[in-house]
């Protein structure tokens, strides 16, 4: 599994975020994506989904013709949890609406410390626990890229580290990841893209 | 002396249970010792005025134009006036909750709303049933039906503003206001609708008199009504305790949730 | 991908039916439209007979239109709207998966409804049973077609109106051919089965168009 930028560039509002951007990453690399507020981080990582067409470039998975969104996990700045809803029909939605393989529902919630409230309206959590069962949809279903941005943004220290691990696993496990943050993850042996600033 | 930080301390679980005493949800502890015997009690007397009221009324003589359909009107007047006496106790719970902030207020106005619509439904239901065989149509937009359907129409109104609003202060004040603007607003629709009918007198198929109030018919029907009412204490009691209780279990779930946090 | 298809059916069912949600509300919508009518109008039960099945269809449409404008912005405020892109389902089939669960918490009580309210303008029972059915053939496509103007209007937060506007000229097709099946089912100057044979026809093209058009507009609305 290897994961292909060429030449990627990005207009938006008539403004230059970046351009001729290429990158190549295999099984178990990671890679950083930081730069200032507004610098266009959001907008390579929606880019490299797919959820954004890039003004100029590709992106592509090695030898293989499946577009790259349905390779990727996307976790953004929002929860994408209905609050009506329970964590756990959110997280079984996700688990149904994905497929593949994955953690069974309530142990991904476990993991992630949020297995008690499993079966509180999502709308009652406070904004880390919120966060920590947004980040269970990365268990429920495997795939292989992980683009997460921002993900320790309302997590405790306690969160933060778990995250770490989750992503040291996910490495291990031959997965790729691809994180934006205005401060820096705690990735170890990651490239780093710097946008925003000098060249 | 523990080494603990102050800041923790401050959310263990005893002050969760002060806060919770505290709250507006102390005062419902009355109610619900309360409700345990108001329950059984209306339920009872519910149970045996309207049989009574319904037995005498079909002792009592057929009236000499409409027969024997016109005992529908044992259910169908009592059901009207309760109709209108629930818009009114929710209009008075209304005040409670905007002017007077009584705790269970609110509670009660939004329990009522439904049981109300069930009244109105009734009364409009048996006024189609009645209809029928008096006048070959089941809905002949007289008047006084008419300006019940618009009642429904208003209590439906007030119900879906509780189930749009999340929180439950809020949907009390909102809703609150809209019944108080509803009820101000029922005579001027009664009075306009009634005018609507006369002008149309000759387009309209018939201008159905209401029932003569004989008096061998007014004591069942004032029995009966009496039975109605008692039936509305009993289901408006009985759905205010599940309305505490219901408002209680969530929240616990929140304070569940924020425990969690802590630890 | 069934399953992922069948859980975003009863995952919008459930918002729907859920506190907020606005379940029944489309309903209470038709009896006021129905109810407003006769005080325009008058009491006069022969002319309510005789505009009963428009009455009902335009109460039907304008109520259908309800939540219409939300369909997709609720997933767009939150984020899962991005998610259903990056689902393994092609987007127009998650996009009808929504459509169908739209339409049977708002359009199918609808379609229930009909017949008392149909009784309170005095429909006779034949009429009744055929503008039932021509609602039962009709109500989806116009949630259908609303897929394409909330997808339009994804991005707007104020859309509302917009929806409808965009939404009841498309409809017109579905209008005529109702009301004159209920007709003809009156009055048999016109077999039933031509113009109700046409609405379903009609019906069918927007099941095919409604997806294909809410996907590629929920497409370009990325750029």
């Amino acid at each position: 599994m290897r994961l292909l930028a060429e030449n990627l560039s990005s207009m938006r509002g008539g403004r230059v975020l970046f351009q001729g951007l290429s990158f190549a990453m295999g099984a178990g690399e990671a890679l950083m994506v930081i730069g200032p507020n507004g610098s266009g981080k959001t907008t390579l990582l929606r880019l490299i989904a797919g959820l954004l067409p890039p003004t100029a470039g590709r992106t592509a998975l090695a030898g293989s013709e499946d577009p790259v969104s349905e390779a990727v996990h996307f976790v953004g700045y929002q929860d994408a949890l209905k609050g009506a809803l329970t964590v756990r029909e959110n997280l079984a939605f996700y688990k149904s609406l994905f497929g593949g393989s994955g953690d069974a529902v309530d142990e991904a919630l476990g993991r992630m410390g949020v297995g008690t409230l499993a079966m509180l309206p999502a709308q009652v959590l406070s904004a880390g626990q919120r966060r920590r069962a947004a980040l269970a949809r990365l268990l429920v279903s495997h795939r292989p890229i992980w683009l997460l941005d921002e993900p320790a943004n309302t997590l405790d220290a306690d969160g933060q580290t778990l995250l770490t691990r989750l992503m040291d696993e996910h490495r291990k496990r031959g997965g790729i990841v691809i994180a934006a943050a205005h401060v820096r993850l705690d990735l170890p042996a990651a490239r780093e893209i710097s946008l925003g600033g000098a060249a | 002396m523990t080494a603990s930080p102050p800041a923790l301390r401050s959310r263990s679980r005893p002050d969760n249970q002060a806060l919770l005493s505290r709250s507006d949800l102390a005062s419902p502890h009355r109610f619900l010792s309360l409700a345990r015997v108001l329950v059984p009690t209306f339920a009872a007397l519910a149970l045996v005025l309207t049989g009574l009221g319904l037995v005498l009324g079909f002792r009592a003589p057929p009236d000499y134009q409409q027969g024997e359909t016109v005992r529908i009107m044992y259910i169908h007047v009592p059901a009207a006036w309760i109709s209108l006496a629930a818009y009114t106790l929710m209009a008075v719970a209304s005040l409670g909750t905007l002017v007077w902030r009584h705790p269970l207020a609110d509670v009660a106005a939004k329990t009522a709303a439904p049981i109300g619509a069930a009244f109105c439904l009734l009364c409009l239901v048996t006024g189609a049933l009645w209809g029928r065989p008096m006048w070959g149509a089941y809905w002949v937009w007289d008047p006084r039906l008419t300006s019940e359907l618009v009642l429904f129409l208003l209590y439906l109104g007030v119900i879906a503003l509780w189930n749009a609003i999340e929180d439950a202060g809020r949907a009390g004040r909102a809703a609150a206001i809209l019944t108080l603007v509803g009820f101000i607003n029922v005579p001027i629709v009664k009075f306009s609708v009634e005018w609507w009918s006369s002008l149309h007198q000759g387009a309209s198929v018939f201008r159905p008199g209401g029932p003569a109030i004989h008096p061998s018919i007014l004591w069942p029907l004032m029995i009966s009504a009496a039975g109605f009412t008692a039936l509305f204490f009993a289901l408006h009691v009985a759905a205010m305790r599940n309305e505490i209780l219901r408002r209680r279990l969530r929240t616990l779930g929140i304070l569940a949730a924020a425990e969690a946090d802590v630890r | 991908m069934n399953a992922a298809l069948a859980a975003i059916v009863k995952r919008d069912l459930k918002l729907a039916l859920r506190a907020g949600g606005g379940a029944g509300i489309g309903v209470i919508f038709f009896l006021a439209v129905v109810t407003i009518v006769p005080f325009a109008v008058g009491p006069d039960l022969p002319l309510l007979k005789r505009i009963g099945a428009a009455v009902l269809w335009i109460g039907a449409l304008l109520a259908s239109l309800l939540g219409l404008e939300r369909i997709f912005a609720a997933d767009h405020e939150d984020g899962s709207l991005d998610l259903l892109f990056l689902a393994p389902a092609p987007l127009v089939l998650t996009a009808a998966a929504k459509a169908l669960a739209h339409w049977i918490a708002t359009g199918l009580p609808l379609v229930v409804m009909a017949p008392v309210l149909g009784l309170m303008l005095g429909i006779d029972p034949r009429a009744l049973a055929a503008v039932t059915a021509t609602l039962l053939a009709g109500t989806p496509a116009v949630t259908f077609i609303g897929l394409i103007a909330g997808a339009l209007a994804v991005t707007l937060p104020r859309s509302g109106l917009l929806v409808a506007v965009l939404v009841l000229p498309l409809a017109i097709p579905l209008l005529i051919f109702g009301v004159a099946a209920t007709d003809a089912a009156v009055t048999n100057e016109v077999p039933f089965g031509a113009p109700f044979r046409l609405l379903c026809a009609i019906s069918l093209f927007f099941f095919v168009l409604g997806p294909i058009a809410a996907a590629a507009a929920l497409r370009h609305a990325r750029e």
